[in-house]
């Protein structure tokens, strides 16, 4: 018996263990490896999905536990409104230096300007400092959403 | 000059990797690697696809018919720009536009050789340096091929042909694209020393580009090393020792772990015990059940305290003179008044935000690496020894790397993948998990620097000496570097820029015996702690302002001069600092870039934060500000991450830290506003991916003391 959800906007049937973290389900059986493996215990946010439209660290979501709903990754961001903004909004400022992180940073930063389309940087300073970036993208970070919020 | 790298550098580079792998594999491997030089075999080697198609005027350069460009870029992207600024310079001269082009990474060979670095690696700083010239002449030489071919074509002399676009215009106005004269191009011979431009007629070179890997780092499409997927790819994890350098003996729960879902194969290699399962999670969860016997081998035991009192006794010793000038023992006697401090540096981790990782596949007669290192070159001769291949078997695929930071100079991962593989007989990805990274890095060594200075009557310095003791790198890596105690990678920045009559420089290398990596920025970062806080306790002790001191003794020094007057006026120095907040200067130069930063910091309690930082960078000439400032800013926040918090520590044999809540770094919400002039003035190109990561510590420590009187010599600074 598998496991079914949707995966941006497609119906997927999984094989995995139920407690296999959602991020190895998305990567290694689903394919789609924008998610990224930064720390395996929610510290940094390289692996960040939207569950239903929330941000979860999908390191440590079983797969169990998403049966039944939807979840969103980098590689639906373009066809979504905010997504494609802030993604419009990282090339302009040229936010990535080794990238490694800026997928988790990305939906981050959409379900923040989801959530609260005029962020202050007090709001993206707590919606963000999950996210680890070791090549400190940060000032660009904060730019580039405020960017996409004026866009909005 | 030549595009094609000198005999003597590559000479050069294959005496020192011999040592390198007969310190890390034994001898076996002599013979693999001294061989990797010939490029005519290591071409051949290529798989037909690498360089297909197309036609290549030479090794940067390559032609498709339909007129796609693509560049060569022979230094790994790993956030630092060299997947934009190499071709940049070689797109200059080709005179293609830098959005037209492609990008592909090298393979390994000969042509893409680092002559600062005597080997296919990339670090140090040096990409920019080393590639601006070469890369222009090589883009000059395709062009001129290009022009000399429809010169053929045409019947006229190729003087009278012009470029634009990447196509050739004829002087009746004959048009032919570089696409269409490719082919008979490569069959030419390029001039040796074709014209290069003038600075002032470059339309890319020194432009703000925008980067070229922008658009696949927002959309999840940019391929990093454990984002590779080959047909029949196996997954492993691995156990390793838990004191450092430990091997395994024996193991138990084999069995157990092949009952579980997915899993293929439990095998030993030479330091650890890999599960190797058809999912990486699957590979993870059954290694919980294996349990290995460790010999713990030379750190058993070992702790932070025995490192500590190792260091310290290290550091009475003598060491080796690097620098003298004048007396400075005999001013030091004289002197009026005496200053002496002693500064320190703990272990640090590299912690790239992508863990170690990497796949092999290990055939009978071939070996197929893909993914993140910064040294292929080595990854290549020890694959073709475990092997048992020639290294012309061997090819490498280089990925982005989410991260190097100098960690993936080392290849102990490339090694323990191409174990596996050949123990499994099918391609395998290994993936280290944040645990192992922390745990299983080379490290930034630990140093201690004692200082002393003689100060004048007005308070200046008569003499000044610094005697540093810390832990070689280079005496594993490069060996032959290393003379009359002398490593050349230990003394980075260690003499200071200023007007001192009196000087003395030494070393101590000291093997702590817990192995050692190159970190961002290497021993700028402790050299520049010391000296810059200890000439601001001079200028304390003179009762004078910390920039006034510096500047009277740099007064012969322009470049220096400007960049701290250029700082202090943008970050108002000499103006009262915002309520509850104190200022520090610092002042270096790395990588042949001149450097002057200004932090803005409060504390409250024991937390130290830094709200604002101002920084001036000379770098003679640039190929990309863009790139520039995006390095000055990761420089600040990674340097920051170790001025703060870093620090690894060892009890009982193992590394304490395991992850980011206990090996914590910057984030957001601690990020300073970086305020950023950049100068240039054609001077030779400096580097600018690492000095700021040394420069920043000083700075913050310096404005502490100012807003506290509390002088912290000791990282990460910590109040109490």
């Amino acid at each position: 018996m598998g496991i079914k959800f949707n995966v941006n906007g497609k119906a997927v049937d999984v094989e995995a263990e139920g407690d296999t973290p959602l991020l190895w389900v998305i990567r290694d059986e689903i394919g789609l490896t924008g998610t990224k493996f930064g720390c395996g215990a929610a510290l940094c946010g390289a692996c960040t999905v939207h569950l239903d439209g929330a941000p979860v660290r999908s390191c440590q979501t079983p797969v169990s536990g998403v049966a039944g709903k939807n979840v969103s990754t980098i590689e639906s961001m373009s066809a979504n409104a905010i997504g494609k903004k802030l993604q419009a909004a990282w090339i302009a400022h040229d936010v990535p230096q080794c990238g490694y992180c800026q997928s988790g940073q990305i939906m981050s930063a959409a379900a923040l300007l989801a959530a609260k389309p005029n962020p202050s940087d007090a709001d993206i300073d707590q919606a963000m400092s999950g996210n680890i970036c070791r090549c400190g993208t940060y000032p660009r970070i904060r730019a580039a959403i405020q960017t996409a919020a004026k866009g909005a | 000059m030549s595009a094609v790298l000198q005999n003597r550098s590559r000479r050069h580079f294959l005496k020192t990797t011999v040592v390198v792998s007969g310190g890390l594999m034994g001898s076996g491997l002599i013979v693999g690697c001294a061989s990797m030089g010939g490029s005519r075999s290591m071409a051949k080697s290529l798989p037909p696809s690498a360089f297909a198609p197309g036609a290549m005027p030479n090794a940067w350069v390559k032609i498709s018919p339909d007129n796609q460009v693509t560049i060569i870029n022979a230094r790994v992207e790993m956030g630092q720009g060299t997947f934009t600024s190499m071709p940049m310079l070689v797109a200059e001269e080709l005179d293609v536009p830098i959005n037209s082009i492609r990008v592909e990474m090298a393979p390994a060979k000969e042509p893409y050789i680092n002559t600062m670095l005597g080997g296919q690696l990339t670090g140090g700083s040096t990409s920019v340096r080393e590639a601006y010239d070469p890369l222009r002449v090589a883009g000059a030489q395709a062009r001129a091929l290009l022009m000399m071919a429809a010169g053929q074509q045409w019947k006229v002399e190729p003087s009278t042909l012009r470029t634009e676009n990447a196509w050739v215009i004829g002087p009746a106005g004959q048009r032919a694209s570089y696409g269409e004269l490719a082919e008979a191009a490569s069959k030419l011979q390029p001039p040796k020393s074709p014209e290069l431009k003038a600075a002032s007629a470059f339309k890319i070179l020194g432009k703000p580009v925008n980067r070229l890997d922008t658009p696949s780092k927002v959309d999840g499409t940019a391929e990093f090393g454990i984002d590779v997927k080959l047909p029949g790819m196996l997954y492993a994890a691995l156990a390793q020792c838990p004191v450092i350098g430990g091997k395994p003996v024996s193991f138990t729960g084999g069995e157990q772990a092949m009952k579980m879902p997915g899993v293929k194969k439990v095998v030993q290699i030479s330091d650890g015990v890999a599960v190797v399962a058809d999912t990486y999670w699957r590979a993870r969860k059954a290694l919980g059940v294996i349990s290995v016997k460790w010999d713990e081998g030379a750190l058993s035991g070992m702790s932070s305290a025995k490192f500590d009192a190792a260091l310290k006794t290290a550091s009475a010793k003598p060491g080796a003179v690097f620098h003298k000038a004048g007396d400075a023992d005999g001013a030091l006697k004289s002197a009026a008044k005496k200053v002496e401090a002693t500064y320190r540096t703990p272990f640090l981790s590299h912690s790239p935000m992508e863990p170690m990782n990497y796949t092999a596949d290990v055939r009978k007669d071939a070996v197929l690496l893909y993914g993140p290192t910064q040294f292929q070159q080595l990854a290549v001769g020890l694959a073709a020894g475990i092997a048992g291949v020639k290294p012309e078997q061997v090819t490498i695929q280089t990925t982005f790397l989410g991260g190097g930071f100098g960690r993936r100079i080392d290849v102990d991962y490339v090694i323990q993948a191409v174990e596996i593989s050949k123990a499994v007989g099918a391609p395998v990805k290994l993936v280290w998990s944040r645990e192992d990274d922390m745990k299983h890095d080379f490290y930034r060594p630990i140093s201690m620097t004692a200082m002393s200075a003689a100060l004048d009557a007005q308070g200046m310095p008569s003499a000044f000496t610094m005697h540093v003791t810390s832990s070689s790198v280079t005496a594993r890596m490069f060996p032959a570097f290393v003379k009359d105690g002398v490593e050349p990678f230990m003394i980075e920045a260690a003499v200071v820029p200023y007007a001192i009559p009196n000087q003395r420089g030494s070393v101590m290398i000291h093997e702590t015996g817990l192995r050692v990596g190159y970190w961002r920025s290497v021993s700028h970062g402790m050299n520049v702690f010391a000296n810059e806080s200890f000439i601001d306790e001079l200028a304390a002790e003179a009762k004078k302002d910390p920039v006034e001191y510096r500047r009277a003794l740099l007064a012969k020094e322009p470049r220096f001069l400007n960049v701290l007057k250029i700082a202090t006026d943008k970050s108002g120095w000499g103006t009262p600092a915002p309520a509850g907040r104190s200022r520090g200067v610092a002042v270096m130069e790395g990588y042949g870039t001149y450097l002057a930063l200004i932090s803005e910091v409060s504390t409250a309690g024991n937390q130290i934060k830094v709200h604002k930082v101002t920084v001036a960078a000379d770098l003679g000439s640039m190929v990309n500000p863009n790139i520039v400032r995006q390095q000055i800013e990761s420089s600040v926040i990674f340097g920051l991450s170790a001025a703060l918090f870093g620090e690894i520590t060892m009890k009982d044999g193992v590394i304490e830290q395991s992850n980011f809540h206990d090996y914590p770094v910057v984030r957001m919400n601690e990020s300073p506003a970086i305020d950023i002039t950049l100068v240039a003035n054609g001077e030779k190109p400096g580097g600018i991916g690492e000095p700021v990561t040394a420069l920043i510590t000083p700075a913050v420590a310096n404005a502490v003391f100012a807003g506290t009187g509390k002088r912290l010599r000791s990282l990460p600074l910590r109040l109490a």
